[in-house]
């Protein structure tokens, strides 16, 4: 189990350094990052002077070495674009996106696995029908266009729910949270649906086919035919093998909803880091955008490692057989 | 797929195989589903104004001579101070929106469609790469498409389109915009090719026919686009028409986030992003209506793409 | 068994059908038999005879799109063909236990044996959580499971093959069933462990005065463990009557065929006798009898009629060449 562990924790590094390599060397030979910070009439010496400031004429790898170290640190030099240190813009932004991310994949599973677990038991059910066609519709909607659309009815049309923002905001030491205020609350209804809608019909059309997928299965026609009850067979043995493959993808959407947010943060101008992205994207904010590439790489290898170790709590027969291993 | 790859050597009864067609499986699954046929039809509606919009389309958009400031944001005919002349309304130029929405969708779908045959030839290439010649080349190329994977594909397109315009210089950017929007949507779409192709290949490689050809000392070349090519192609077209959504999606979301196309130049998802200004203050036509358009789009382009697996392979599911 | 009993499980006139996007099929067509308390009966066929749906159906659990389309089931004087699920499903386990062909996929893989035995247990019996575990460790104990009471704990992919099967065949006994439906149970085993489940199978059906139905396809082990046989072709039951008689002299062509084809210790050596040509698919069967294209002594009427069961001294069997021997004895 603790050798699982290491080895995995070896594979997040090697994948999180290659995601910082290929930020790093992307970035490194983008544009000129000094033209967006000076005028016209700097002249060429204070442009030397200012390369030279920034780091922007040392080689690939000392600057990449040096990017890594301080990258380890929270440290990601300064913004482009507001001159001041990009792990404190940072800092201040990730609360936002990673309180409305969770929010949104909350609901995406609260709702996303029941419904799929219904729509998978009752194939031809009325409700479930009807559910599997908002679903599509779910899927095909682009998410700035649900965002779009609720601003238009209950922002615009009634009026019950702020449009941007993210309302009051309390500070818990560095941290802001917007969830202790009502206008708070308020503000982050919209926003959390638009992000959740996709995944929820994501999630639930898996749990759907993995649910058929299982009841077709030998052990289930055997509990059948053992007479246990449907509560016992459809939620005790079909649910939890339907667990192993469901764990997995949703372990990956919820990476997603962090990669999501840029979209339903600009329709809501919602203070994030998704926000601040597609702003470093059109402002060549080359630290920022960096910073922000890694730090997404971070959150999805330490969601993978999650579900991995996930699977070790569910099924028996990964557990068993590295005991055995290790035992041997 | 069994029957694409003998598609070439039964190529003289042709007319038989089209009688089996209409007679098949296929068309019968279509007849069956009157959802899919209402897709079908549907996506012919918007495909087809697209293809012939200099003809269907009432006003031509980008003539600036037919554009008049004093019509901007005129609500739709239904509503009062619509006109029939307008349609669906004029956006905050004096454009009609329907037009607006036909020829956008135009770029929409030149983008999308580029995109995905830009990404089947890459992935195609190296996926054949991948499987036929193993070894190091096989572990980089799968490797990349492997963390490419785990990243969302509209990040990496947004990346791309991103890395792309602060490279180029900025009075160019208009008129390259829509190649650059090609280039980072097929980017982002290509690793689904690759991995199904070298899926594909790998299995294909071992067959005995293939060592037959290898052993006669036929070129490597020859029997990768003679032999394996073949054979793959049936996966690879179902995962075009359901990446095709996904490309036209991609597409509209970079220009709705404002690094796509741009308002001089507008698709389905710039016309959504300029509409977007002017829903706070209730001109809220400018943007539903291409919204409702590209949402129609995409379920049928989806719905088709589904049915087409699903009649293709039933086991896919 | 005195013939004065009643019979526990009576099949009468039961029809299978497969509604298709052309047309229904037909399953299982006009099959009757019924067991005795205590009894054995074997059911034997090709696969695709319908021999395992004929026993989804008695347990209510034949996968849609199949459907019972008449007939009836009838359990210790109790119809069950048409009982609504929750009361199927207390007759399910706890009157008719059921074992399946493949104990590698019978079993829950992310539980342990115990746990789905105690579940079984607790579901038709009322015991207390100590009380059923209890009875799960002397149920694995009686199918010959050494170290009960800590292979109890262990997950199925732990056990070997025949050992799965052993639970499963606690597990089928678990609510002490007075009919045991065992759909091909040795099918998937190893060759020497197959004697053993059988010999398992044969005890505590003795040992409970559990009836069995034994659904195989072979008829070697039919002849060993069986009181007595039906045998399936084509959803149809072409013979049937006590084993000694049907082994000893099979009427029916296809019952024929099928004893020569056992392989025999000690008997003439020569090749092995087959029966040429397949079982017809479902929706292709012929007209008049349904084994005639294969069958070494047709004559006209088979192609144009069907024969039904008809009784002789040793059972039954629907073939026409017997009817009308039958016939000429009666004449004379």
């Amino acid at each position: 189990m603790i050798a699982f562990v290491i080895r995995r924790l070896c594979q997040s590094v090697v994948v999180l350094l290659t995601v910082a390599l290929i930020a790093f060397a992307l970035f490194n030979y983008v544009g000129d990052p000094i033209n967006n910070m000076v005028g016209q009439d700097t002249t060429p010496a204070e442009r030397v002077a200012l390369r030279h400031e920034l780091g922007l004429d040392q080689s690939f790898l000392v600057q990449f070495a040096r990017f890594v170290g301080h990258a380890a640190e929270g440290n990601f030099g300064l913004s482009y674009q507001e001159a001041r240190p990009v792990g404190q813009i940072i800092l201040e932004r990730m609360p936002a996106t990673l309180e409305l991310s969770f929010v949104a994949a909350l609901l995406a599973l609260i709702l996303g696995v029941p419904m799929g677990i219904y729509t998978g038991l009752h194939r031809r059910s009325l409700l479930s029908q009807a559910m599997l066609t908002t679903s599509l519709v779910g899927i095909s909607l682009p998410t700035f266009l649900i965002g779009i659309l609720l601003i238009l009815v209950f922002a615009v049309m009634l009026g019950w729910l702020p449009s941007y923002g993210r309302g009051t905001v309390v500070h818990i030491g560095w941290w802001t949270t917007g969830l202790l205020t009502i206008s708070g609350w308020k503000a982050i209804i919209l926003p959390a649906i638009t992000l959740a809608l996709f995944q929820m019909t994501l999630i639930m059309r898996l749990v759907r086919s993995e649910m058929i997928e299982v009841l077709r299965t030998d052990y289930i026609k055997f509990a059948r035919a053992r007479g246990l009850s449907n509560r016992a067979v459809n939620f005790g043995h079909a649910l939890k093998n339907t667990l192993v493959p469901v764990i997995t993808i949703t372990g990956l959407q919820l990476g997603a909803i962090i990669a999501f947010a840029v979209i339903t943060e600009t329709v809501f101008q919602w203070p994030g880091m998704g926000l601040m992205f597609i702003q470093a994207v059109t402002f060549a904010d080359i630290p920022v955008m960096a910073a922000y590439l890694v730090l997404v790489g971070f959150f999805f290898v330490v969601i993978n490692l999650v579900v991995d170790l996930l699977y070790y709590v569910v099924d028996p027969r990964l557990r068993i057989e590295h005991e055995h291993a290790a035992g041997g | 797929m069994a029957e694409l790859a003998r598609a070439p050597i039964a190529a003289p009864r042709r007319l038989p195989r089209l009688r089996r067609f209409l007679d098949g499986d296929l068309l019968w699954s279509f007849r069956r589903s009157p959802v899919t046929v209402g897709a079908a039809v549907v996506a012919f509606v918007i495909i087809g104004s697209a293809i012939a919009a200099p003809w269907v389309a009432p006003h031509n958009p980008y003539d600036l001579a037919s554009v008049n400031l004093m019509d901007a944001t005129d609500p739709p005919v239904w509503l009062h101070g619509g006109s029939w002349a307008y349609v669906l309304g004029t956006d905050n130029q004096g454009r009609d929106v329907l037009s607006t929405i036909i020829y956008g969708t135009r770029l929409s779908l030149l983008v999308g469609v580029l995109a995905v045959v830009a990404a089947l030839i890459l992935g195609v290439a190296l996926g054949l790469v991948a499987g036929w010649s193993g070894g190091i080349v096989e572990t980089m190329i799968m490797r990349v498409a492997d963390v490419q994977l785990s990243f969302p594909a509209i990040l990496i397109a947004l990346l791309i389109d991103g890395v792309a315009r602060t490279m180029l210089p900025h009075n160019v950017q208009a008129e390259i915009a829509i190649y650059v929007l090609i280039v980072s949507v097929a980017l982002s779409n290509w690793v689904h090719f690759a991995r199904t192709v070298r899926g594909s290949t790998l299995v294909e490689r071992n067959k005995e026919y293939i060592q037959a050809a290898r052993v006669i000392g036929v070129r490597p070349w020859r029997i990768v686009t003679g032999h394996l090519l073949p054979n793959v192609l049936g996966p690879v077209l179902v995962i075009a028409t359901i990446n095709l959504a996904t490309a036209i999606l991609t597409e509209a979301t970079l220009s709705f986030l404002g690094v796509g196309l741009p308002p001089t130049q507008p698709s389905l998802g710039t016309l959504i992003r300029v509409g977007n200004d002017y829903l706070m203050s209730g001109d809220w036509w400018i943007a539903l209506f291409p919204g409702i358009w590209l949402a129609l789009l995409i379920l049928s382009v989806n719905l088709l793409g589904d049915w087409l697996r699903d009649a293709l392979n039933p086991k896919l599911r | 068994m005195t013939p004065a009993q009643e019979p526990l499980l009576q099949v009468e006139h039961l029809r299978v059908e497969l509604p298709t996007r052309r047309r229904t099929l037909v399953a299982i067509d006009d099959v009757s038999f019924s067991i005795m308390p205590g009894e054995v009966l074997g059911i034997v066929g090709e696969s695709g005879a319908g021999k395992s749906v004929t026993g989804a159906a008695i347990i209510g659990l034949l996968e849609p799109p199949l459907r019972i389309a008449g007939g009836r089931v009838v359990l210790g004087g109790r119809r069950i063909d048409d009982l609504p699920y929750e009361q199927m499903r207390h007759i399910r386990g706890r009157e008719i236990g059921a074992i399946f062909q493949d104990p590698l996929t019978s079993l829950n893989p992310l539980y342990t044996v115990g746990r789905q035995l105690v579940e079984t247990i607790r579901t038709h019996l009322d015991l207390g959580p100590e009380a059923a575990r209890e009875r799960a460790i002397a149920l694995l104990g009686e199918v010959g499971i050494a170290a009960a009471a800590q292979r109890i704990d262990h997950y199925p992919h732990q056990f070997s093959g025949g050992m799965r099967q052993r639970v499963v065949i606690a597990l089928a006994l678990a609510g002490n069933p007075r009919l045991i439906i065992a759909d091909e149970p040795t099918t998937a085993l190893d060759v020497s462990i197959q004697a053993q489940i059988i010999a398992l199978l044969k005890r505590l059906g003795r040992d409970h005065g559990t009836a069995i139905m034994l659904v195989t396809h072979d008829m070697g082990v039919i002849a060993e463990t069986a009181h007595r046989v039906a045998v399936m072709y084509a959803g149809r039951i072409v013979e049937i009557g006590p084993v000694r008689a049907i082994v000893d002299a099979p009427r029916h062509p296809y019952t024929v065929g099928l004893m020569d084809s056992i392989p025999r210790i000690g008997g003439v050596r020569g090749r092995l006798k087959q029966i040429d040509g397949a079982m017809p698919r479902l929706g292709e069967i012929p007209p008049g009898c349904a084994f005639n294209p294969r069958c070494p002594l047709v004559f006209e009427r088979c192609r144009r009629e069907r024969p039904e069961l008809l009784p002789s001294a040793s059972g039954a069997a629907a073939c026409w060449r017997f009817a009308e021997e039958g016939a000429r004895a009666a004449d004379g």
